[in-house]
Formats: structure tokens, C-alpha cells, sequence
């Protein structure tokens, strides 16, 4: 094809280019032992990093994507993909918020997103807007005298190589799947964490965040570390949407908790969908998992989706320490034409740990949804216990809802439970709300959020408050 | 303050009400009473606006306005309540909750405020004690686990707080023994006033003794075929309906 040998001698110039050019900001689409080395050099990083990512990256090159899902997308062509973008300098961005999307500022609003935010989600050269610089340097000392680390995964590298090394891929390894060995070789930036030995972190890790979301990139990489003793609750993402041109999305989470540690971990995810047919929107392809490797730890993810075209995603727990214990609280919403294959695994090592999975999926519109959750107990991990329950709301009829529970249990006395149900919003009780005088969406809203209070409850309470109303927002005009 | 004229209505294909006329004045206790299948209950759902139900000819108008024009959620914010026969279960939303986005979404229809929440719990602890109620079951998810009876109690409660013009009862004391039909009854009773209407359907006289109706109108094969005051209402219940229909028949 001629079209194909154009790229390849487009690509070829950029290569001479990127010898020449080193400054450049942004990468041409493409993929190449070349494009890592230039994201390794241009991040700073230390030989032995770049040396990490080109392992994942030759190890990707003989994977294949993963199939098993229930997912309807074309081939991703990864070649077309530009893997490195500087954030857009001042004055390439809009420059107030009358040049914003105004039905963007239209979700804001309904969303109840505070007035100085909203131009900092929306991508406006906000520097002078708001004061994040002392925010940042308040939270910053409040931290340090805690002990607790919290930087970017960029500036861990190089500033606690030795805690990076030990920890970087020791709960996701780089060639675990097909994406997270893409990740470990182009990502581009994330979050680090480290709570040391018996320190309770003064703070929920989320406010501040929201400020520092902006241009985390693509390939997300994050890291949580608590050490013996040490609890920390983490809030990821936030509940506007991003604007947000990249459509692959590919994300590494791992979380690692000595004996006694408590990692609460909570996301809310609300990406753009794609238009009514589905399309634009994002393809998000996530690998989240937490290691209890100590005795009694616990890891706890609560997650609230409902953006993304494509969303695959199965937060984990490895319960390899005595008596630990994983749970996954989830909301899943959703609606247009919308694919989400999500759930999370469960897997018992250690004597006596315990999991709890509540997952509730909500389909609306055309859109198609399945739960997928793996329980398995080994042969050591006597009285293991999981309990599961996975119910399924559904908004009008063409949409679907699918679920695929996997249980392996290699113990006999293990006990593992599963409840599942799968219910149409009821229009009785659609009916019963409006004949009190509660409008249709209203209703909708209301009954919705009564289906996701399990979850919902889990949620720190800032959390809660935007997660019902981004609901009502997200279902807005799903019925009638 | 509500006139049903000549009202004709099919569910899924079937002629349920032929051609059935009602006038409802401010300040009566109408009862519908009639046998299993006469059509009492789609007399008050479609005045509701229950989607299944399609109206083909006559009209419906309540304080001057075309009822059928009005959307489900505009009928009840100008004060026409129904009271389920069997109330839905709504898992997850407390009942307190649904109360208050009820009551305000009538005020916001009535160009008012929200409702302050002190003086919204003020009201509910005086209606729930009225109702004989605990607490707890404002803090409990609508009708869910609630005994019949429980359930309604909590109609009656609803009603008791957001004050409706015209009240319609479907089949209120189904399912409820006698202490419990004398609460509902109570309830039903301190709603009574001067510019507010009542609509009870019935099928057996019993709850007639708590609650004496003005009018008493016997459905039968989707038309009203007798009406009378409360007396004619003992009398269906001494005698049963077979009179009736054969004098309708003559």
C-alpha cells in the first residue's frame, strides 16, 4: 500500500529528525525502542529505568492483545499512536473560560464543580487563577513531617530510585498482560506513594490530586506502598470530565501493604463516552492490582465508572498474607453505546484471608455491560472466605448485561459465596416516584442511587456527593 | 373540582371503563365500590396517568384543567394523589428521602422554597405520630420489608404530608386487620376538610363504617350503574351486587 510506505518514510524522516531534534516536545505517532529511549531521556531517567521499559517493550512485541472480553472495538493500531506530548505551553491552551466547549462548563455546573476548578479541568492557562502553588507546599510540609512520600512517579525515580526498584512492577510485572507491558514501556507519568512503618497518612491523597491530574498523560503509572502498620486512603481521578483528546488509555496501579497496612483506594472515572454512536470516546484498558503481601493487611477498592467507550478493568487483590483481606466495592454505569467488561479477582494465598466483592452494573441506552470476577483459593489458604454479590440494573431494552463469575477453589474448607441479580428499573416504580410528583429523571436518579448505596456508602464522603450527582448526569435522558 | 365525563378506556385492546361520568365536588368523601373486574381501580390510575391505560374517548378535567394533557408528575404537584393498592419497593432510597423530594418538588411547583429542614422534621415526626408509625421507618427504604399493612400506613403517610386537593385511595384496606384499618382510616378521616376531596375504592363496605362517604357509586362493567349516600353502601353489604345488576340489567 502506497499509503503505508508514505508513514514509513514519514516515520523515517522523524527518525532522523529525533537525532537532530532532541528538544522537540512532541513525538510523531509510532512505536519504536527509539521512541522509549527518547521518553526515558527526556523524563531524566537513570539507565536502569530505561533498561526496565525496553524489557516490557520486547516482551510486548511478542504478546497479543487480549480477547476473551466481551468487547466489540476495530484493532488498535499502535503505530498511529503518538507516545510522548509535552502539556500544551500557556498560550496554546484557551485562554478563559469563554472559550470552552459550553456544554462542558454545562456539566461542571450540574456537577456542582467548584467556579476556580472548572477552568483548571476545562484546560484553561489557569496559573493565575488559583493559588495551587502554596495548596501544594502546605500539603507538601504537612506530608514530610508524617514521613509520607507522595510525588510523581517522574521524581520518585530519580529521587527514591531504591524504593522505585524494589517496588516497580513487583505486583504488576512488566510482561503480566498486553497492556500493562505497554505501559511499563512508554508510561508517561503517575503517582507515587509510600507510607512508612506505622504511620497513618494525615490526609485522604485526593484534593490536591485533582489539581495535579492535569496532563498525568495517557499511560498512567502509579505506585502505593505502605509499609508495616501504615494506612492511607487514596482517591484517584475525579469526577468532571477531562478534557481529553488521547484515545487509548492504558493505566499500571499497583499497591503493595506490609503486615497491618490499609490501602483504601478510590476512583472515580468519568471519560468521555464518545458521541451517540459511540464515537471518540475512550478506550480504557486498565490494570489495577493490589498485593496484601503482609499478615492482616488490607487493600480496598471502591470504584465508580461511568465514562470511556471501551472500559476493561478488573481491580485484584493477591491475599498472600494471613488472615488479609481484599474487598471491591463498584459502580458501573453505562449508557449511549457504551462497553464496559469489569469486575475484579480474588485471589487467596494466605491462611484465613477473607474477600468481599458488591458490584453493581447499571446499563442504559445500547449500551452493554459485563461483570467478570475470579474467586480463587489456593491449597494453603485454609478458611479462606469470599462473598459475593454482583447485581444488575437495567434501563430500558436494548441494552444488556452479562455476568461471568469464575471460581477456583482448591481448599475444602474454604466457603465462598455468590449472589447475583439482574432487574429492569421497574416501571412501577418509575410510576410510583412521578405519581408523588417527582419528575422522570428525577425519579430515575433516585432509584439508581438507591440500587448503589452499598457502594456508594464505601465512598470517602466528598466522593459520595459528586459520584450521585455525575449519576444523574450520566443517565440524564436515558429513558423516554 | 373533578369531572370525569363519559370516559372510555382499553387496556391492552379490552374496553375497560364504557363510558363512565363522575363529578367530584371540594369537600365529599367519594367511594367506588363494585365487583372484582368492574374497573374501580382503573378509574383512579388513569386519572393518575398510568401509562398502560388508553383513554379513547371522554374527557377528564379537574379544576378546569384537561387532566389527560397533564404529565404524571404535573397531576400530582396540583394536588391529585393516588394511594397504591400495592405499593412498589424501592430498594436503597430511604423514605424520608422520597418524602422530602416529594414535598419539594410540589413546592417548586407552587413557586415556593424548598422546605427548611427543621420545619420538614418538625412535620414529619407530627404526621408519623399521627400515623401511628415509628421513626425507623423513615430511615428504611421505601416499602421494602414492610408488612402490607405497613405499607399502607406509609400511603396515608404521604398523603397526610403532602396535603393532596383530591385523594384517591385504591383499595386502602385490603390486607389490613382491624387495628390497623382503624389507623388508616384515622388518617384518612383528619384529611377530610372543606376544599379537599376524597376518592375511596372499595370493595367491601368495612372500611365504609370508618370512613362514611357522602357518595357511594357501584361500578359495574365499566360503568356506574347506582349511586347513593353511605345507606346504599350497608345495603351492597346485606344484599351483595346481584341486585344491582339485575336492576341495572332491567
Amino acid at each position: 500500500m502506497a499509503s503505508q510506505e508514505m508513514e514509513q518514510l514519514v516515520r523515517r524522516d522523524y527518525k532522523e529528525g529525533f537525532v537532530t531534534d532532541i528538544e522537540s516536545e512532541t513525538l510523531p505517532p509510532g512505536l519504536d525502542e527509539d521512541v522509549i529511549a527518547f521518553i526515558s531521556n527526556k523524563k531524566g531517567e537513570p539507565e536502569w529505568m530505561l533498561e526496565w521499559r525496553l524489557k516490557a517493550y520486547r516482551a510486548w512485541l511478542k504478546m497479543t492483545p487480549p480477547s476473551w472480553a466481551h468487547l466489540d472495538y476495530p484493532p488498535i493500531d499502535y503505530q498511529s499512536i503518538s507516545y510522548f506530548s509535552a502539556p500544551k505551553r500557556p498560550e496554546d491552551r484557551p485562554q478563559s473560560l469563554d472559550e470552552v466547549d459550553p456544554k462542558l462548563l454545562e456539566t461542571y455546573e450540574k456537577l456542582g464543580i467548584p467556579l476556580h476548578e472548572r477552568a483548571a479541568l476545562a484546560g484553561v492557562a489557569v496559573d493565575a487563577v488559583f493559588d495551587s502553588v502554596s495548596v501544594t507546599t502546605t500539603f507538601k510540609e504537612k506530608l514530610g513531617e508524617a514521613g509520607v512520600i507522595f510525588c510523581s512517579i517522574s521524581e520518585a525515580v530519580k529521587e527514591y530510585p531504591e524504593l522505585v526498584k524494589q517496588y516497580l512492577g513487583s505486583v504488576v510485572p512488566q510482561t503480566d498482560n498486553y497492556f500493562a507491558a505497554l505501559n511499563s514501556a512508554v508510561f508517561t507519568d503517575g503517582s507515587f506513594v509510600f507510607v512508612p512503618k506505622g504511620v497513618a497518612c494525615p490526609m485522604e491523597l485526593s484534593t490536591y490530586f485533582r489539581i495535579n491530574a492535569e496532563n498525568t498523560g495517557q499511560f498512567e503509572r502509579t505506585l502505593i506502598v505502605c509499609e508495616e502498620g501504615a494506612q492511607v486512603s487514596y482517591l484517584e481521578g475525579c469526577t468532571a470530565p477531562m478534557r481529553d483528546e488521547n484515545q487509548l488509555h492504558a493505566a499500571v496501579v499497583e499497591l503493595v501493604a506490609l503486615d497491618d497496612a490499609y490501602i483504601k483506594y478510590s476512583t472515580v472515572q468519568n471519560w468521555y463516552p464518545g458521541d451517540e454512536d459511540g464515537k471518540g470516546g475512550i478506550y480504557n484498558f486498565v490494570t489495577k492490582r493490589g498485593d496484601c503481601r503482609g499478615d492482616r493487611s488490607r487493600i480496598s477498592w471502591t470504584q465508580v465508572e461511568t465514562g470511556s467507550a471501551i472500559t476493561w478493568k478488573y481491580p485484584s487483590c493477591m491475599l498472600r498474607g494471613k488472615d488479609s483481606k481484599g474487598e471491591f466495592y463498584s459502580v458501573a454505569v453505562t449508557n449511549g453505546r457504551q462497553q464496559a467488561d469489569t469486575g475484579t479477582k480474588m485471589v487467596h494465598i494466605g491462611e484465613g484471608s477473607r474477600s468481599s466483592i458488591i458490584s453493581k452494573g447499571i446499563s442504559a441506552g445500547r449500551s452493554n455491560q459485563s461483570y467478570r470476577g475470579l474467586v480463587k483459593v489456593g491449597p494453603r489458604a485454609k478458611g479462606a472466605r469470599n462473598f459475593t454479590q454482583c447485581d444488575s440494573l437495567l434501563i430500558g431494552d436494548q441494552c444488556g448485561a452479562h455476568t461471568f463469575p469464575y471460581q477456583e477453589i482448591g481448599n475444602s474448607t474454604a466457603t465462598v459465596e455468590h449472589e447475583a441479580t439482574t432487574s429492569k428499573i421497574g416501571e412501577d416504580q418509575l410510576f410510583y416516584c412521578q405519581s408523588r410528583g417527582i419528575s422522570e429523571e428525577d425519579a430515575v436518579s433516585m432509584i439508581v442511587n438507591g440500587f448503589c448505596k452499598d457502594v456508594f456508602q464505601e465512598l470517602p464522603m466528598e466522593f459520595a456527593v459528586e459520584a450521585e450527582a455525575l449519576l444523574s448526569v450520566t443517565l440524564e435522558g436515558s429513558v423516554g | 373540582m373533578l369531572e370525569v365525563k363519559d370516559l372510555h378506556v382499553t387496556v391492552e385492546g379490552n374496553e375497560i371503563l364504557k363510558g363512565l361520568s363522575l363529578t367530584i365536588n371540594a369537600g365529599e368523601v367519594h367511594a367506588i365500590m363494585g365487583p372484582n373486574g368492574s374497573g374501580k381501580s382503573t378509574l383512579s390510575a388513569v386519572i393518575a396517568g398510568k401509562e398502560e391505560y388508553e383513554v379513547t374517548s371522554g374527557s377528564i378535567t379537574y379544576e378546569g384543567r384537561d387532566v389527560l394533557e397533564m404529565a404524571v408528575e404535573e397531576r400530582a404537584q396540583a394536588g391529585l394523589l393516588l394511594g397504591f393498592q400495592y405499593p412498589v419497593e424501592i430498594p436503597g432510597v430511604k423514605n424520608i428521602y422520597l418524602l422530602k423530594a416529594a414535598l419539594n418538588a410540589k413546592r417548586e411547583a407552587e413557586g415556593l422554597p424548598e422546605i427548611p429542614a427543621p420545619e420538614f422534621m418538625k412535620l414529619i415526626k407530627e404526621k408519623i405520630a399521627e400515623m401511628k408509625m415509628d421513626a425507623s421507618f423513615l430511615q428504611r427504604s421505601v416499602n421494602e420489608g414492610f408488612s402490607g399493612g405497613e405499607k399502607k400506613r406509609n400511603e396515608i403517610l404521604q398523603m397526610l404530608v403532602l396535603q393532596p386537593r383530591l385523594a384517591m385511595l385504591d383499595e386502602i384496606d385490603s390486607g389490613l386487620d382491624i387495628d390497623a384499618m382503624k389507623v388508616v382510616a384515622d388518617g384518612v378521616n383528619s384529611l377530610r376538610a372543606e376544599e379537599r376531596a376524597i376518592l375511596l375504592v372499595t370493595h367491601y363496605q368495612r372500611l365504609l363504617d370508618y370512613i362514611v362517604p357522602d357518595r357511594v357509586h357501584v361500578l359495574v362493567d365499566g360503568r356506574i350503574v347506582k349511586s347513593g349516600d353511605a345507606d346504599l353502601a350497608r345495603e351492597l353489604e346485606s344484599r351483595g351486587y346481584d341486585w344491582v345488576l339485575e336492576e341495572s340489567a332491567a
